[in-house]
């Protein structure tokens, strides 16, 4: 178990800036996400922390120690690679024992260690198969257990569920988080999807543009975004962002309710939505319309719970109420937070 | 391991793989380097066993050359090289075209076998079927005339360019082909109208190929010809530059400068085609 | 209701039939077709000049088998193909391992490498024999200038039997190094870099890298080109034409260079194809395991 910390980090590439600056500090134990979009610069990161890329310039520090010159199995880490990357022509048993044996481990003792690490993701039956043979999930778990039987520092993982089917992945993910919380060890893991990171993330950080946007747990990003990238990037449907003058002022759908339907003791704001679309995915209500006033003709979208069972009728226009404390400012330019405005009053 | 020595370590590694480089490059080129030395030394430096071989102790001559192009058949070799090859390279493209697209679209699990049947007959070397050639080609008629080449050489360039063809035919996702037929096309004419000119490099491949293979066969050019005058360059050079005893070093490695380091540098250009082709083949 | 393709343009069945034939048409007249006849000639006693020839049964390949020429032929036949591509194996594992790596100017690397391949073969053994000549050899001047030979020594590279199989051996290697590291290499790029990248953070140093992870995985497509390699080495008979015409005394012959001595300068076309027909068997086993490595070329 050790902290990772990286000073400053950039990479190069020629002209681009895959990572630009990065400065973070990995707690001991905790499970932290690289949240972004293709090409934000998370797996580079990743990889740097790996030491599967030279950075160009900065440091990188695992337990306290710069490693910027050691190789990576000289850092104490174990990976996970998007396509698993098990040896195809090994059996799952040699697969879990290679680390083992490559790190010289006393032979005698390799068995057991491949036993325990195979029981812990419930992959005992399967030792002998080659990967070849094994479902997506059933690899999955064999390349899990190659990275836990050397019991390393620190678990990198690059974007370990996305090639599993949507039903496996909620399970996966639910069993991948129990696993760590159980062991306790420094994990730093990256996707691009944001339920996961806000799933699984102990801290998740919001990267773009080869830069960290914002640091913090899962409730901060998403209540107090530090910019308009995280604002937009997190949740489902995103928020809803209107350009003013020298502001954008947003909200998202779920804070957007029929107005009577907040509990009148926060300060509300009343604007007018004209609702053009409604869709109806189960648990939620989808309306799409255009905005009445203040805002006039600018796109919103509405997140209404089943449980409300207010009928509503495309075509019409309702009356929608949100929270002031709801309502986040950005400044225009930069696209960075800034403090609140009453632009309701300068309604015209 | 300190960090140090990790990457003292890793420049001990460049420096092994540069040494080794260098040492295959060495081994491989230097026949050729050799022989632009040759073709270009005076032969009373050249035969003079205490001169330093790697130096010019007299000016660099082009007499060799000259010779080389005006005293003997050498023009007319490269020209009957030229002309076989342009013939072979016809009839090979127009058989192993459509042959490769029927092995790679049309023909399924028996078209599997039937591709790596046509491939392995690459295998059974010109040494077995020269002799019984031989007599077939002078019973013909064709005995001692370029014709026979022509007739003979597409044996062993049709089965290799199938193979290859198949390889960049599969490639080409089957998507596009569908489309056109549903615009409007037949299977042929999708095949001629989008898959042909999706596949010209592929084509190109094979074109230099199959060229650089009929260059380099000497089996039946030797054995068919006998007229110097109908000779390739393969085999005119080391059967009729030789004169006696006398070897003409000087215009005998020009003769084989010229005729290896072009076509060389072209099959440079077309070689990771030419492996993808090959590979692709193997691959279901 | 699906109406009956108009025409063969449409006809999928036909229409693929129709486009392979010409190609194996020409495949079994000029190979097929050789094939046999050779397969005829050899239980005949056909001449160059004869215009009849009557069946003489296995006489050829019993005055073969008592042939001690013959016998050397097919000794050396085996020992250049298989030495050769020993040699090449190794080599081609080490010149494709440091072709890895991109870099400036590998563009004319790989064009000096391939050149021994590309060249035609009577042309790249000339130069050789310029190289190996016995009194103006580079190689004996140099190692003369570099002290590594005394005064006394010069080793006649193509007039001394065993000097002369080592020419030989060699001048295989060099022609079909090439071949080999470029397959390789293809082999090499085939592998994905995230099982090299785990491989690395696994902990595996060089050569447990090489040997356990890299290797492994080549090994199908390291397999077809050394049966490739062996094939034109066994088969090759330009190599030998050129540099000694199977001298001095046939003791570098080769089945294949024999069978051409014999049946065209010699004129006793029966022989000739009995001896070439030794080739078969070895190619036939070839063609077999490279069937069933073509089965089992599914790694991932």
């Amino acid at each position: 178990m050790a902290t990772v910390e990286t000073r400053d980090i950039k990479k190069h590439f020629d002209d681009v800036k895959a990572v630009d600056g990065v400065d973070l500090s990995v707690k001991e134990g905790e499970f932290l996400v690289f949240l972004g979009p293709s090409g934000c610069g998370k797996t580079t990161l990743l990889r740097m922390i790996a030491g599967l890329e030279t950075q160009t310039s900065g440091d990188i520090l695992i337990g306290g120690q710069v490693v910027n010159d050691l190789p990576p199995r000289a850092r104490k880490i174990a990976m996970v690679f998007q396509s698993y990357a098990l040896y195809p022509h090994m059996t799952v048993y040699k697969n879990i024992a290679f680390p083992l044996k490559a790190q010289g481990f006393p032979g005698e003792q390799i068995p057991a260690k491949v036993e325990w690490a195979a029981s812990t993701f419930g992959i005992g039956k399967l030792l002998h198969r080659k990967p070849r043979e094994l479902s997506g999930g059933e690899r999955q778990r064999v390349a899990l257990a190659r990275a836990v039987v050397r019991e390393p520092s620190v678990f990198l993982l690059d974007e370990p569920l996305s090639n599993l089917d949507a039903k496996l992945r909620t399970s996966a993910r639910d069993e991948l988080q129990q696993f760590q919380r159980r062991i306790g060890t420094t994990t730093i893991y990256v996707t691009h999807d944001q339920v996961e990171a806000m799933g699984l993330g102990d801290r998740i950080a919001v990267m773009s543009g080869g830069k960290v946007r914002q640091l913090g747990s899962p409730q901060e990003v998403y209540n107090e975004p530090a910019d308009t990238f995280v604002a937009g990037f997190l949740g489902s449907p995103p928020m809803n962002l209107f350009e003013r003058d020298d502001y954008i002022a947003g909200f998202r759908p779920e804070t957007f309710l029929p107005v009577g339907l907040h509990d009148t003791s926060e300060p509300l704001v009343t604007l007018w939505a004209k609702v053009h679309r409604v869709e109806h995915l189960g648990a939620d209500r989808l309306l799409y319309g255009t905005m009445r006033d203040t805002f006039p003709n600018e796109k919103v979208i509405i997140n209404i719970p089943f449980t409300v069972e207010m009928s509503i009728t495309p075509g019409e226009t309702y009356e929608f109420a949100v929270k002031e404390k709801d309502i986040k400012f950005f400044d225009r330019s930069t696209g960075l937070r800034t403090e609140p405005r009453r632009f309701w009053e300068k309604r015209s | 391991m300190s960090a140090g020595m990790y990457k003292a370590k890793a420049w001990g590694v460049k420096g092994a793989n540069f040494g080794i480089l260098a040492a295959f490059i060495a081994f491989t080129a230097f026949p050729f380097y050799w022989m632009l030395m040759t073709m270009f030394k005076e032969t009373r430096d050249l035969m003079n066993p205490n001169h330093n071989p790697y130096l010019f102790h007299m000016r660099p001559t082009l007499e060799h050359l000259r010779v080389l192009f005006f005293d003997t058949l050498y023009l007319q070799w490269l020209w009957n090289t030229a002309f076989v090859g342009f013939l072979v390279v016809l009839i090979t493209l127009v058989t192993a075209i459509p042959a490769g697209y029927s092995l790679a679209r049309l023909t399924g699990k028996t078209g599997e076998r039937l591709g790596i049947g046509i491939f392995l007959t690459y295998l059974v070397p010109p040494t077995i079927l020269f002799i019984p050639l031989s007599k077939v080609i002078s019973s013909v008629g064709l005995q001692d005339s370029l014709y026979s080449l022509v007739l003979v050489y597409p044996s062993f360039t049709i089965p290799f360019c199938t193979w290859l063809l198949m390889g960049f035919f599969k490639v080409i996702p089957k998507d596009i082909e569908e489309a056109a037929m549903i615009d409007g096309h037949s299977r042929l004419g999708a095949f001629w109208k989008v898959v042909m000119p999706m596949s010209v490099a592929g084509v190109l491949t094979v074109v230099i190929f199959t060229f650089t293979l009929v260059m380099q066969e000497f089996v039946y050019g030797l054995t068919f010809i006998t007229a110097a005058s109908r000779f390739t360059v393969s085999v005119g050079v080391p059967t009729f530059l030789v004169r006696g005893d006398v070897y003409f070093w000087g215009s005998l490695m020009g003769a084989c400068f010229i005729a290896s380091v072009p076509i060389a540098i072209l099959y440079n250009l077309f070689v990771d085609r030419f492996i993808a082709g090959f590979t692709v083949g193997a691959i279901k | 209701m699906i109406n009956q393709p108009q025409s063969l343009a449409d006809n999928e069945k036909w229409l693929g039939r129709a486009m392979i034939a010409p190609a194996i048409v020409y495949i079994a007249a000029l190979v097929g077709v050789p094939f046999f006849l050779a397969l005829y000639y050899s239980v005949s006693d056909i001449t160059v000049g004869s215009k009849e020839m009557s069946f003489i049964g296995l006489d050829n390949f019993r005055h073969l088998l008592h042939n001690r020429t013959f016998l050397r032929a097919l000794r050396n036949t085996f020992i250049f193909a298989f030495v050769s591509q020993a040699l090449v194996l190794v080599l081609a594992k080490a010149l494709a391992l440091s072709l890895l790596r991109d870099f400036r100017g590998k563009w004319v690397v790989r064009l000096l490498i391939l050149l021994p391949w590309v060249a035609p073969i009577s042309l790249g053994s000339i130069g050789w024999l310029w190289i190996l000549d016995s009194v103006y050899s580079v190689i004996n001047w140099s190692c003369r200038a570099l002290g590594i030979f005394g005064p006394m020594t010069w080793p006649i590279w193509l007039g001394q039997p065993t000097l002369a199989m080592a020419s030989i051996i060699t001048v295989h290697v060099w022609r079909l190094l090439p071949l080999a590291t470029v397959i390789l290499l293809g082999g090499l790029t085939s592998i994905p870099q995230d099982i090299h990248d785990a491989a690395a953070v696994d902990g595996a140093g060089f050569w447990r890298h090489n040997f356990q992870i890299t290797i492994p995985l080549v090994l199908p497509i390291m397999l077809v080109a050394m049966l490739f390699g062996v094939v034109f080495a066994f088969t090759d008979m330009i190599v030998i034409y050129v540099l000694t015409r199977g001298g001095p005394y046939d003791t570098t012959q080769v089945l294949a260079s024999l069978a051409f001595f014999t049946g065209i300068d010699g004129g006793d076309l029966a022989a000739g194809a009995a001896i070439a027909l030794f080739l078969f068997p070895v190619l036939a086993v070839s063609a077999f395991l490279l069937l069933r490595l073509a089965r089992r070329t599914e790694v991932t």
